[in-house]
């Protein structure tokens, strides 16, 4: 019961923290001493107690968009166990209707881009389509991998199965498994080798390009719930990262929170230290994220 | 024999996709040299150390890890290489073409009739896998320097190969083997720079053109 309850609080309150430590990051990189770690939540907070505009051509697929999209990254939130701890639901095969449930929030993320008719919102949703097509195998290529060595087919048994026994015998397919998903978290995100959340030239823009639109509590709803997929695919990757036991449930709680901390700062350093791909070398870098999957499937099918 | 044998033959294979995704030659060498200390590395692995092991790890080391690469990384210095041009089929058709050709390696091995011993191995399939692919790297690359480089992941292949033979093959024909492959890429070395010099460019492509491009 209580590992209920801090899962649902851990799930609804963490996610901005996340953006926090990674400006942080940056900003120490950087030189500087960047805004507060809960500048986040203070943005969230602005957000939405302001008024929406809604553009005349915009029809009510528009004001959906953020609506599904955050109900779908939340039912998704509920699928995936964190740390040690197993999840709200979970039956078999909830490892498709998981990867399904990401590829709807973005669908509605890229029709209400559409829906606005403005030229460069629909590039960025050309974008965001190709990146995220390149992308999804790699997603399902793991979760192929996984549940063939764990022999379970519900996330919860294939992502609680890894540990570090399972390391020692196959390795070689864990490494590849985790810098495929690594790529995967990046690009999903909008994270700097792929696409720079922080950009304001739309040519270059992914994501952002498609959000130019909404305002007000319907822009807030957009970035909680990108902080929201940040962490949903944290937690997935840390399982196979960090297949860290401690023996108490709530010192496996602390280890959850402090590796995602600790996530959320490597992405920092991947952020300070890397400049962005050019466009046509993304696909490129995803296409190679997934061969590295396809091989670790080769790896444990064998 | 062992699983540390197999993660580095992993390894083999991953450096195998980065030649043929990267766009820098320099990488590509570079990568080539991680490739050959990984081979030098493997014979003490697979068998116990003992001195006919090791003569073949140190000629290795110093041939593949070290003597090559330098000297491929020289010829770049010298000739104005510029921007690598785009591989037949591009970037992302080669990554594509490399883990076909992997996949394939896989599904073959497991088809041939190997020594009980061998059968659960990634030695074979490696091996097959690396020779494919440094053959895909030969032929895709436009400019001769990057061909080399897929000349030597061919040969890095055939040294797999023949890693499964050590116990009972003689040094000689090993020494013979690294002595082919420096001679090989010294005529390479030569017919680059004279390609640079007669067409102002080791673009392969344009040697078909009868006559000077303006």
């Amino acid at each position: 019961m209580l590992d209920i309850l801090i899962h649902l609080v851990l799930m609804v309150l963490m996610p901005p923290l996340l953006f926090g430590v990674i400006n942080r990051t940056k900003a120490s990189f950087a030189g500087r001493t960047g805004p507060p770690l809960l500048q986040p939540y203070f943005d969230l907070f602005r957000l939405f107690r302001k008024g929406s505009i809604f553009s005349r051509t915009t029809t009510w697929v528009f004001r959906a968009g953020p609506i599904v999209t955050l109900a779908a990254t939340l039912t998704a939130a509920l699928l995936i166990p964190c740390g040690n701890h197993s999840p709200l639901l979970s039956f078999n095969g909830d490892m498709i209707l998981f990867v399904y449930l990401l590829a709807l929030g973005r669908f509605f993320t890229t029709v209400a881009a559409l829906d606005t008719g403005s030229s460069f919102e629909g590039m960025g949703a050309a974008r965001e389509v190709t990146y995220s097509c390149l992308a999804e195998p790699v997603i399902f290529i793991a979760l192929l991998v996984l549940s063939r060595l764990s022999g379970s087919l519900s996330l919860v048994g294939i992502l609680t199965h890894s540990s570090t026994a399972l390391w020692m015998t196959s390795g070689a397919a864990l490494v590849m498994l985790v810098v495929g998903l690594f790529f995967v978290i990046l690009s999903e995100n909008c994270r700097i080798p792929f696409d720079d959340p922080n950009t304001h030239l739309e040519l270059t823009m992914i994501h952002e390009v498609m959000v130019l639109d909404h305002s007000g509590p319907a822009f807030g709803m957009i970035l909680y719930a990108s902080a929201l997929k940040l962490y949903i695919l944290g937690a997935f990757f840390l399982h196979l990262l960090l297949p860290l036991r401690v023996a108490g449930s709530l010192q496996d709680w602390l280890v959850f929170v402090m590796s995602m901390i600790l996530l959320a700062v490597a992405i920092g350093v991947v952020e300070s230290s890397m400049a962005r791909y050019r466009l046509v070398r993304v696909p490129q870098m995803l296409l190679s994220a997934s061969v590295l999957a396809a091989f670790a499937l080769m790896l444990v099918v064998r | 024999m062992n699983a540390a044998s197999d993660q580095l033959l992993v390894l083999v294979l991953l450096i195998n996709i980065l030649i043929l995704g990267t766009h820098r030659t320099t990488v590509a060498i570079r990568a080539m040299a991680a490739q050959g200390v990984i081979l030098g590395l493997l014979p003490i692995l697979l068998y116990s150390i003992q001195s006919h092991t090791l003569i073949i790890t140190i000629f290795v080391l110093l041939a593949k890890g070290l003597f090559i690469p330098w000297l491929l990384l020289g010829a770049l210095k010298k000739i104005d290489f510029g921007e690598d041009l785009q591989p037949l089929f591009g970037y992302s058709g080669n990554i594509l073409a490399g883990a076909v050709a992997t996949m394939l390696a896989f599904f073959f091995a497991a088809q041939l009739p190997l020594a009980p011993q061998h059968r659960d191995l990634l030695i074979v399939p490696a091996a097959l896998a690396t020779i494919l692919t440094g053959f895909i790297a030969l032929t895709s690359r436009r400019k001769a320097i990057n061909q080399v480089v897929g000349y030597l992941m061919l040969e890095n292949g055939i040294f797999i190969f023949g890693l499964l033979l050590t116990e009972s093959m003689p040094l000689m024909v090993e020494a013979g083997a690294l002595l082919d492959l420096i001679a090989g890429i010294f005529v390479m070395g030569i017919i680059i720079k004279q390609i640079g010099r007669e067409f102002s460019s080791i673009d392969t492509s344009r040697m078909t053109a009868l006559r000077e491009v303006e």
